[in-house]
């Protein structure tokens, strides 16, 4: 025979100050949680769309990153004739030389300077790549002119259309905003290849080159042809796998906010033990009543964990609720590989809420144990005697 | 008030296991605020800075790190006034072995030989080996974690193959280096003539470097120098950012994401917790006590001394929170910062995590302050109801 549920929710609300203070100090710790994880996937979702799964990176022999490696012009001959590549309607194949920096600019988060990845690229990569212009037009081939990603203009003050930036050797001219959709493109900024390689010294190279293969087989095919072959010293990434390594640059932060979560879910711990004490001392003749009616102390334990897990419950449901606005909020990174800001909106998403509500559910039954325990071992006549 | 001390005392220690647990929570809350206090202190306002950093200069292009500077700047930055000794600094990004494996990679960066050591006193190498590197070429310096690491000794052969510089470089290893005991960079440093030679004659990165260290006279000439620095370079194709040693490396900070929102947001959320927990509990133990309250008015106490004891209560016990949470928290710190000796470099910030003195009063001076405050309202609520209300109540 178990004790109503009924019982529980009724106590919780007699006491209802008591249950709001103290299901909001667990809230706050299961929003932290879930802020961290939302963050995570975020950052996630960002690499995700930036990838096309038949898109292979060609840099530099045991490269990892575009910006420390080197691929020169006899190099991308080679690569452009290898048999496996895909064409675009003109019959060209689909291979894209780039050189990737990066620029000191002013943020709204970083008034000192952040960094931002400049890309020089020809019309090929564009076409590559699943952007579209949002304002403005494409930069032209010799002209001084970049396009910027749709984030970037959001959060550095001189990105703006017809806005000057100087780099390399001198001032560039923003002619357009495009739009990657939810991807480290939009963080990035376009140039014309020849002239950001000549404004970088490296007319004679790229630091890497973006092929398309036909099909998943020739992928594989395309990637062992060109590790393997003597006249090239280069190595190969799928983009996925190139932009999934970069998520390890929300990792500190995520470290940093499970940590914080789990302390304070300590803290919080302790709070709802005490809290449940609380009821267990104040429904002492209940307690002995309902012995004396044949519950089970089985019975009473479960009744009185349910009732500290109920109330972790409502504090974790509460916790998502404060985190679910973060989906609308945007925040950048450092990524040590492009060693430039990569924009994301936070995802809070199905996976992050279990998540804190499974560690709500959890904090709230180590909580009651103590107390559940106390209130089930309690001698019936002792128990009736109390006020 | 000293006077009413026993009786609060006795009103604490009443119900022992909820004031244990009530300065447990407030100890682990406050000693959660302690780190971040000091992580925020660490992080934005430089922790322990050595005597030798104080006075480093670090200058590089105004636009990017990665954009590079004529070697020829050296000379003009000898030339200022305060300015002790220069180097410069490139970045090389070469794989050595197999590059996959994360142990064979480390900072590797082409310096002028007799000028490092200038700049580093701090580095502690051999006179031999130093003369050695000086002399040779092709020779190299590795810092000790570097070596330990490799399992180099002096007189080992070292292939780096450049990444974005095309050139393969035949090193052998000089000597080993061993920087502050703070230091534990895997970091190698080589000739930048050896570099020059290496690369193709028409290569016009030959000339340029990335960075020059400067050390000053003493630390005062150290914002003079940086203004002094900037302006020659303003005006020419490659204008120059100088900023002190400490600046630069908390830059890499940025990198890490908005920490600053994250951390503020994070210390407000403990603190209302906190309160919302101390509050709690000191409502309950005051309404338990309703019956008490009256027969102490009855027996002629004011209002204000119930008040006063209320508060009282409140604020021992989250100093006694506070003190043990800042215990912790100081223990916490150098766990963490232990833990974190071995972190990839724009982390490194953390091994100078501690709880300094200011840190840890300041926590405890927080916790007394939610003390204080969550205790108005139940210590009002005490006051306020009238002697015939407190002998009524029926909890």
């Amino acid at each position: 025979m178990t004790v109503p549920f009924s019982y529980n929710i009724r106590n919780l609300v007699v006491r209802k100050t008591t249950t709001v203070m103290t299901a909001f100090g667990i809230a706050l710790s299961v929003a932290i949680l879930v802020a961290s994880l939302a963050l995570v996937n975020g950052l996630r979702t960002v690499f995700a769309n930036t990838s096309n799964p038949l898109q292979l990176l060609v840099l530099r022999k045991g490269g990892n990153s575009e910006l420390g490696s080197t691929v020169s012009i006899e190099d991308f001959a080679i690569v452009r004739s290898k048999a496996g590549i895909a064409v675009d309607r003109s019959g060209q194949p689909l291979t894209s030389q780039e050189l990737v920096n990066v620029v000191n600019l002013p943020s709204l988060d970083n008034p000192k300077g952040m960094n931002v990845t400049v890309r020089g690229l020809s019309p090929v990569g564009i076409e590559m790549r699943k952007v579209r212009l949002v304002a403005g037009r494409w930069f032209q081939p010799g002209q001084r002119e970049v396009v910027v990603g749709k984030a970037m203009a959001h959060r550095y003050p001189s990105a703006r259309i017809a806005h000057r930036i100087r780099f390399g050797k001198g001032d560039w001219e923003i002619v357009g905003v495009m739009d990657g959709g939810q991807s480290a493109l939009n963080s990035e900024m376009w140039g014309d290849f020849n002239q950001i390689s000549a404004d970088y010294n490296q007319q004679d190279s790229s630091s890497s080159v973006l092929i398309r293969a036909t099909d998943p087989v020739s992928l594989d095919a395309l990637k062992h042809s060109i590790e393997d072959d003597p006249r090239l010293n280069a190595s190969t990434m799928t983009e996925s796998d190139y932009y999934q390594s970069q998520t390890a640059s929300g990792a500190p932060l995520e470290f940093l906010g499970i940590f914080v979560a789990v302390i304070m879910a300590i803290g919080s711990g302790f709070a709802t033990t005490n809290i449940m004490y609380a009821a267990v001392a104040r429904r002492g003749k209940e307690i002995g009543t309902l012995k004396a009616l044949g519950f089970s102390e089985g019975s009473i334990l479960l009744s009185f964990l349910s009732e500290s897990v109920l109330l972790a419950a409502l504090g974790g449901v509460l916790g998502c609720l404060i985190a679910l606005p973060l989906n609308w909020v945007t925040t950048g990174v450092g990524s040590m590989v492009s060693f430039s800001e990569i924009a994301f909106r936070f995802h809070v998403g199905i996976a992050a809420l279990s998540s804190g509500l499974i560690f709500a559910v959890v904090l709230g039954a180590a909580g009651g144990a103590l107390p559940a325990r106390a209130a089930a071992k309690k001698e019936i006549l002792i128990a009736l005697r109390e006020a | 008030m000293a006077s009413y001390l026993p009786l609060i005392l006795r009103n604490i220690l009443r119900n022992r296991r909820r004031t244990g647990f009530t300065v447990a929570s407030v100890a682990v809350s406050i000693c959660l605020v302690g780190v971040l206090f000091a992580l925020t202190r660490a992080l934005f306002f430089g922790g322990e800075t050595t005597p030798g950093q104080a006075k480093r200069v670090v200058v590089h292009h105004k636009i990017a790190l990665t954009q590079d500077l004529p070697v020829g700047y050296e000379q003009t930055i000898q030339k200022i006034p305060g300015v002790r000794a220069v180097t410069s600094l490139r970045w090389f990004g070469g794989s050595y072995k197999d590059p996959g494996d994360p142990k064979n990679r480390f900072a590797q960066f082409a310096i002028e030989p007799k000028t490092l050591f200038e700049v580093y006193p701090e580095f502690h190498i051999r006179q031999s080996e130093r003369d050695t590197f000086v002399s040779q070429k092709a020779a190299c310096v590795a810092s000790r974690a570097l070596a330990e690491k490799l399992g180099w000794k002096p007189g080992e052969r070292i292939t780096l193959v450049g990444g974005m510089l095309r050139a393969t470089l035949e090193l052998t290893l000089a000597g080993i280096f061993d920087p502050p005991p703070s230091d534990t960079s895997s970091v190698l440093y080589f000739n930048r003539d050896y570099l020059r030679d290496s690369l193709l004659p028409g290569d016009p990165r030959r000339d340029m470097v990335q960075q020059f260290y400067v050390e000053a006279d003493n630390k005062d000439a150290v914002s003079e120098i940086n203004h002094q620095i900037d302006d020659t370079f303003a005006e020419s194709p490659y204008p120059t950012k100088s900023e002190p040693e400490e600046a630069f490396m908390l830059s890499f900070v940025s990198f890490l994401g908005n920490l600053k929102l994250f951390l503020a947001a994070i210390c407000g959320a403990v603190t209302f917790t906190l309160l919302l927990i101390t509050t709690n509990m000191l409502s309950m133990s005051v309404r338990e006590r309703t019956r008490e309250v009256g027969i102490l008015k009855t027996l002629g106490f004011s209002d204000g001394e119930i008040l006063g004891m209320v508060v009282g209560e409140a604020t021992l016990i989250a100093v006694a929170g506070g003190l043990v949470g800042s215990i912790l928290a100081g223990g916490l710190c150098t766990a963490i910062a232990s833990a974190m000796r071995s972190a990839p470099g724009f982390v490194s910030v953390v091994p100078g995590l501690s709880l300094s003195p200011l840190v840890a009063a300041l926590t405890v001076c927080l916790a007394l302050l939610i003390g204080f405050v969550s205790s108005i309202a139940p210590g009002v609520y005490a006051a306020r109801t009238s002697i015939v209300e407190t002998l009524q109540y029926n909890g």
